[in-house]
């Protein structure tokens, strides 16, 4: 292959959605980098989203594992989003970074 | 009144009980036959030994499916540019050809210029550019379509042989065919391609995003 091609904007993990108390862990909330309000979201409703993730024991000759998503909808007024993962998100993926894919596109 | 069904089905197709016991939950058997029912009874079941089959016979899967080809989007016309954006060759600029009664998009680098194959791609793993190949005077084979990626596979037991006795597995090879539609599509293409400055460069690159960059701003 020739020079690496990134095909993915990143996010970042805030955290569960949630109320002062109770936090629904099936729902993730992501901040889109180089987004700054809800319309600007609207590009990225239904794009594929991975969590990738390295661990110790190998796995079909790979270390590195993916918790695939998708962005279900916008979250406030200021770029954050609202995902949902095949499994949800281990509490230690937050503030990590998050793969959002250019796919599915409508472009 | 008639009570709903017993049988159901675990999956379209696949039901939750076999004939012989449905045959015992029913319990005909112990009825005497009424004429009516003789009547409607299908030939297969009624033996003439009055047993019913013990074997099962297999019933065939309704196959309800049917064909419906997604609607191409409005920004994809014959020649545009698409950029690949998952697989092999994602990055990649293509040329769109035409969209194939399985409703995928049938593109070309071409070969020649950034050696993407004459392949299908979902439209869903493309973004469709601005930019426009003329392709219009470009007559399509009629080959090309979904039956030209139809290749035959070896059946299990003859791949598990192969592997027990060692056999060497032939590289595969392209039909000559194939190639020979790839060639003759590369060299039209290329002669239009080569009438726009710029746009042989374009191809041969790939598409990636830069820092900072945001791809709800960029206009493709």
């Amino acid at each position: 292959m020739g020079k690496p091609v990134r095909l993915y904007t990143r996010a970042r993990v805030l955290g569960y959605k949630r109320s002062r108390h109770i936090q629904s862990p099936d729902t993730s909330l992501l901040k889109l980098e180089n987004v700054a309000t809800k319309e600007e979201t609207g590009f990225y409703l239904g794009k594929r989203v991975a969590y990738i993730y390295r661990a110790k024991r190998v796995i079909k000759g790979s270390n590195v594992r993916v918790v695939w998503g998708r962005i279900t909808r916008s979250h406030g007024n200021s770029g954050v989003v609202r995902a949902k993962f095949a499994k949800n998100l281990p509490p230690k993926s937050f503030g990590s970074i998050i793969r959002v894919m250019l796919y599915p596109s409508s472009i | 009144m008639a009570h709903a069904p017993r049988n159901s089905f675990l999956v379209p197709g696949i039901p939750r009980f076999s004939r012989s016991k449905t045959f015992a939950k029913r319990g005909l058997f112990k009825r005497k036959p009424q004429k009516v029912q003789k009547q409607a009874a299908p030939a297969t079941t009624a033996t003439p030994s009055g047993f019913y089959p013990a074997e099962d016979i297999r019933q065939k899967k309704v196959v309800r499916k049917t064909l419906r080809p997604s609607k191409l989007r409005g920004t994809i016309t014959p020649g545009t540019v698409l950029i690949l954006l998952a697989g092999r060759f994602r990055g990649k600029r293509v040329v769109f050809l035409k969209q194939l009664e399985s409703g995928l998009l049938l593109v070309t680098g071409p070969f020649r210029i950034n050696g993407v194959p004459i392949k299908r791609v979902n439209q869903a793993y493309v973004i469709a550019t601005s930019t426009k190949v003329d392709i219009s005077k470009i007559e399509l084979d009629a080959q090309l379509n979904d039956g030209l990626f139809k290749h035959e596979k070896a059946s299990k037991r003859e791949l598990c042989e192969k592997n027990f006795f060692n056999d060497k597995a032939e590289p595969k090879k392209l039909p000559a065919t194939f190639v020979a539609l790839q060639r003759a599509l590369d060299k039209a293409i290329l002669e239009e391609v080569l009438k726009t400055p710029l746009l042989l460069a374009y191809l041969k690159n790939t598409f990636s995003l830069q820092q900072g960059q945001a791809p709800h701003l960029l206009k493709f």
